[in-house]
């Protein structure tokens, strides 16, 4: 009996081991698919059209600068809207709203992290988008604005939880001892519980900013699709195309094999090391090694 | 006297400050309220019997959208089937066998690069693997897979942090009455750690069911007036559907726009509230 | 003391942890069958590691140093080989705070047989009643166990333990949450208990030790520095350390 024990002991143990590994491997096949899909682009298309600032597939314009700037200037937007509204509803959870508005207000954000983008998307369209246009007197509703405004509220939902659980983390003891020198709750959240937060802030921020890049159905649908360089503000009140909604766009009508395809894995690739580069760096914020140091009871 | 207005001055500042964050807060909150009514209003009228099990007939302008809500359940499955026991497997990993070194280290990293890798890079990814280098074709396995992958960390990270919240006491008694590692881990910190675990699934495959841009070139079927009979059939689903009736098929009458939108928010809430009430009644009946 | 009665030879064991501790410095230590053999000492003297030592709990440490021989009778402790399991059914542990398992007072009894293979259903009622539970609990042995009083939760740990039918009892500070009459209790059903067990036990307080012990080891920063029958060590300690700290001179 004890055989069979150990053997399954040992099974067990092997696979919970390989699952535990297989996230590298999944990244690690996914750029593996990115590069083998996306690198032949660089012996097919000259470099110097790769960079310049027209996007036009059908006569062999793929020139990538008008969508990183369309998701730039979308991305833009939307830090400037899911910060200060994202951080602001984090500190009011966690320090400030008394515990009952926090169990109903706490599962209502889960609800904005779940609510399918493609329905943020249509109702941007159908709704938000002939709003702006009346409202702002523009020729469209359909552009970088719009598109900003629907990701800046998509992003707020992981900086709340992030930046939430990393004010949370502040010790009480730092708390306590600036209210104890006379300063008010106020001036403590922002001279001692925030700074003191402020690595898993950064993070969230950061970790915001790789949403709103990545996000793709709703800027599609909203964003009026134009493979413009932006210049100037002005942009910001006109059609752009973010690299995401390209990818959607076009992938479903292009050639296996062809140029275009390959491009389109590039801009995927191009995608895949921008939130690896966000992603890694917020990682090593957040890793002030949370040991389990609970010692065996004695 | 000065030193009194100070502080009346500062209680002011701090009085103010905590309307502002409260009223950023309510701002947050009431457009989700608001989508989520409006949704519901203008969706109602399109609900009907007919609408929920019948096929779209006249290229989608009529009839219903039953191909698309079975498409979501089959592929919400799907990705459940894979994503579950490897999301779970990985969180006791990292909670119950992991060491403290670089290589657990990069296993964390990974796992915040899947969750930050934008949805359509996952599509091409599928596509790439899946559909073309494994040929499954567009096909419901390709998308289960591909978003199973998807929502792996979410599971991942949920499920870890509920393994760690099982009291470190419980295992070492478990240990100390001649229990293996594994019987502890089955019998104590996975019974106590469930109702953490189905939560983090549940929101996991939340986000499979309403995401689209994994499935745009992995499974989606622009109109297919039949059910899938095979995991390697392609397949509609509510959240490409929605995108289709709303942006690629010109006169659509728009009452069928928002009743798929409401069926779509209906399947996908329902989970979030499931999610909610299992982790508030866990939380209400836990012995430690 | 007899050497044939030795139910554990200790030999020049020595343990560090990763961090540095050398929390055992050359113990060498025979505890006999069927008596309380009393562990005491200031804190950190490495009582409780001494303890882990003995049923393998410190495998779930990080321990860096493990040297020296440990043997229960025949069966050699430290060594690799050594089935952890079946050594840990023979050698149970009670620990400082009593930790029930959650979920009912019946099943935290029978979690360990369950697990061993043994149905047996009188095992049941005997260890909770030579842990002096039974009485207390026969009528609500479904409740969830966390719902008993902190004393009657460890007497329930004690109970779980007996359950395994085990040779030897290890009790790292058993009564050190539980007030007097709690206390009173489980020392009792130690008394009771030494006839069939061998009995180590590490007392919360000079005084449990004195009341208690058979034999006493005195642990002082990792060393053993006097083991002697409970009646001499306690009335005439030979060492100076051993005579300041049970007069509550330091400690
Ligand atoms: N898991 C561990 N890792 C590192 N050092 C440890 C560990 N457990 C104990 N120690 C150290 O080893 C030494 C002996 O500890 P031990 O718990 O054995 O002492 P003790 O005599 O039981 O003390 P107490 O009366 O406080 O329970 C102490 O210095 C302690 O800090
Ligand atoms: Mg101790």
């Amino acid at each position: 009996m004890d055989r069979d024990l150990n053997l399954g002991e040992m099974i067990i143990t092997r696979l919970i081991n390989i699952a535990g590994y297989s996230a590298i491997i999944f990244v690690g096949m996914i750029f593996y698919f990115l590069l083998r899909e996306g690198l032949p682009t660089l012996n097919e298309v000259n470099f110097g059209n790769l960079v310049s600032n027209r996007w036009y597939p059908i006569e062999a314009y793929f020139g990538i600068l008008p969508l990183l700037g369309g998701s730039l200037v979308i991305t833009i937007g939307a830090t400037l809207i899911a910060v200060p509204f994202g951080i602001g509803t984090a500190v009011y959870l966690a320090e400030i709203a008394p515990r009952w508005v926090r169990e109903i207000l706490k599962p209502l954000v889960e609800v904005l992290a779940g609510l399918p983008s493609v329905v943020l998307g249509f109702l941007g369209m159908l709704v938000l988008a002939p709003f702006l246009r009346k409202y702002l007197q523009l020729p469209t509703g359909l552009t970088a604005f719009t598109g900003s405004l629907l990701l800046g509220g998509m992003a707020i939902p992981t900086v709340v939880s992030v930046a939430e659980d990393a004010i949370d983390a502040v010790p009480k003891s730092y708390r306590d001892a600036s209210l104890a020198i006379g300063a008010t709750k106020w001036q403590t959240i922002w001279r001692v519980t925030l700074p003191a937060a402020k690595s898993g802030v950064t993070t969230a921020i950061m970790l915001g900013v790789g949403r709103a890049i990545g996000e793709t159905m709703t800027v599609m649908m909203v964003s009026g699709n134009a493979p413009v360089l932006p210049g100037g503000i002005r942009a910001l009140f006109k059609p752009a195309r973010t690299m995401t909604a390209t990818i959607a766009a076009e992938m479903g009508e292009v050639a296996t094999g062809s140029v275009h395809y390959h491009v389109l894995f590039f801009i995927g690739m191009v995608l895949f090391l921008i939130s690896l580069l966000i992603n890694i760096t917020a990682s090593f914020v957040v890793f002030r090694q949370r040991q389990r140091q609970e010692r065996i009871l004695s | 006297m000065t030193d009194q207005k100070g502080t009346r001055v500062r209680y002011l500042k701090q009085r103010l400050g905590f309307r502002l964050l409260s009223s950023m807060a309510i701002l947050t909150i009431l457009p989700i309220i608001a989508v989520v009514i409006y949704i519901v209003i203008q969706g109602a009228p399109a609900i009907s019997r007919e609408f929920i099990t019948g096929f779209p007939e006249d290229g989608m302008r009529a009839g219903g959208i039953w191909p698309a809500i079975v498409g979501t359940f089959y592929l919400t499955l799907g990705t459940a089937i894979f994503s579950v026991p490897l999301g779970i497997g990985a969180a006791i990993y990292l909670s119950e066998y992991a060491p403290q070194n670089r290589f657990t280290q990069m296993i964390r990293i990974s796992i915040i690069n899947l969750a930050g890798i934008p949805s359509v890079v996952y599509g091409l990814f599928g596509l790439g693997l899946f559909v073309l280098f494994l040929n499954f074709g567009t096909s419901i396995l390709a998308g289960s897979l591909t978003l199973a992958i998807m929502t792996l960390p979410v599971i991942i990270s949920t499920a870890e942090e509920a393994l760690r919240a099982v009291p470190q006491a419980f295992r070492t008694v478990s240990i100390s009455v001649g229990a293996t590692k594994w019987q502890t881990i089955r019998r104590i910190v996975l019974p106590e750690a469930l109702p953490g675990i189905l939560t983090g699934v549940i929101l996991g495959l939340e986000r499979a069911a309403g995401e689209t841009a994994p499935i745009l070139f992995t499974v989606a079927a622009f109109f297919l007036p039949r059910l899938p009979n095979s995991p390697l059939d392609a397949t509609m689903a509510l959240p490409y559907h929605l995108f289709v009736i709303s942006t690629q098929v010109p006169g659509m009458p728009i009452k069928i726009q928002y009743g798929t939108a409401l069926v779509l928010l209906t399947f996908v809430l329902s989970m979030n509230i499931i999610a909610t009430v299992i982790r508030s009644r866990a939380r209400a009946s836990r012995q430690w | 003391m007899n050497k044939n009665n030795q139910k554990i030879t200790i030999q020049n064991l020595i343990l560090h942890y990763s961090d540095g501790t050398e929390s055992l410095q050359d113990i060498s230590l025979d505890i006999p069958a069927h008596a309380i053999t009393v562990i005491f000492g200031p804190a950190g003297g490495g009582k409780s590691s001494l303890l882990r030592v003995l049923n393998r709990l410190n495998d779930l440490v990080d321990v860096v140093k493990l040297e020296g021989e440990v043997y229960l009778d025949d069966l050699d402790v430290l060594s690799p080989k050594t089935d952890v399991i079946a050594l840990r059914r023979r050698v149970g542990m009670v620990f400082a705070r009593p930790v029930v398992l959650p979920m009912s007072i019946q099943e935290n009894i029978t979690y360990g047989l369950e697990i061993a293979g043994i149905k047996d259903d009188q095992r049941l009622e005997d260890s909770l009643e030579k842990a002096a539970l039974w009485e207390e609990v026969k009528d609500r042995l479904d409740d969830p166990a966390v719902t008993l009083s902190g004393g009657q939760q460890q007497r329930l740990c004690l109970a779980r333990v007996l359950a395994l039918e085990p040779e030897v009892i290890l009790l790292d500070e058993p009564t050190s949450g539980l007030d007097p009459i709690s206390t009173g209790k489980v020392e009792e059903s130690l008394q009771a208990l030494k006839e069939d067990y061998t009995i180590v036990l590490v007392p919360h307080s000079v005084q449990q030790a004195a009341r208690t012990a058979d034999y006493a080891a005195f642990f002082l920063q990792g060393k053993l520095i006097e083991y002697a029958p409970g009646n001499l060590l306690f009335t005439n300690p030979q060492d100076q350390r051993t005579q300041d700290y049970v007069e509550g001179r330091f400690g």
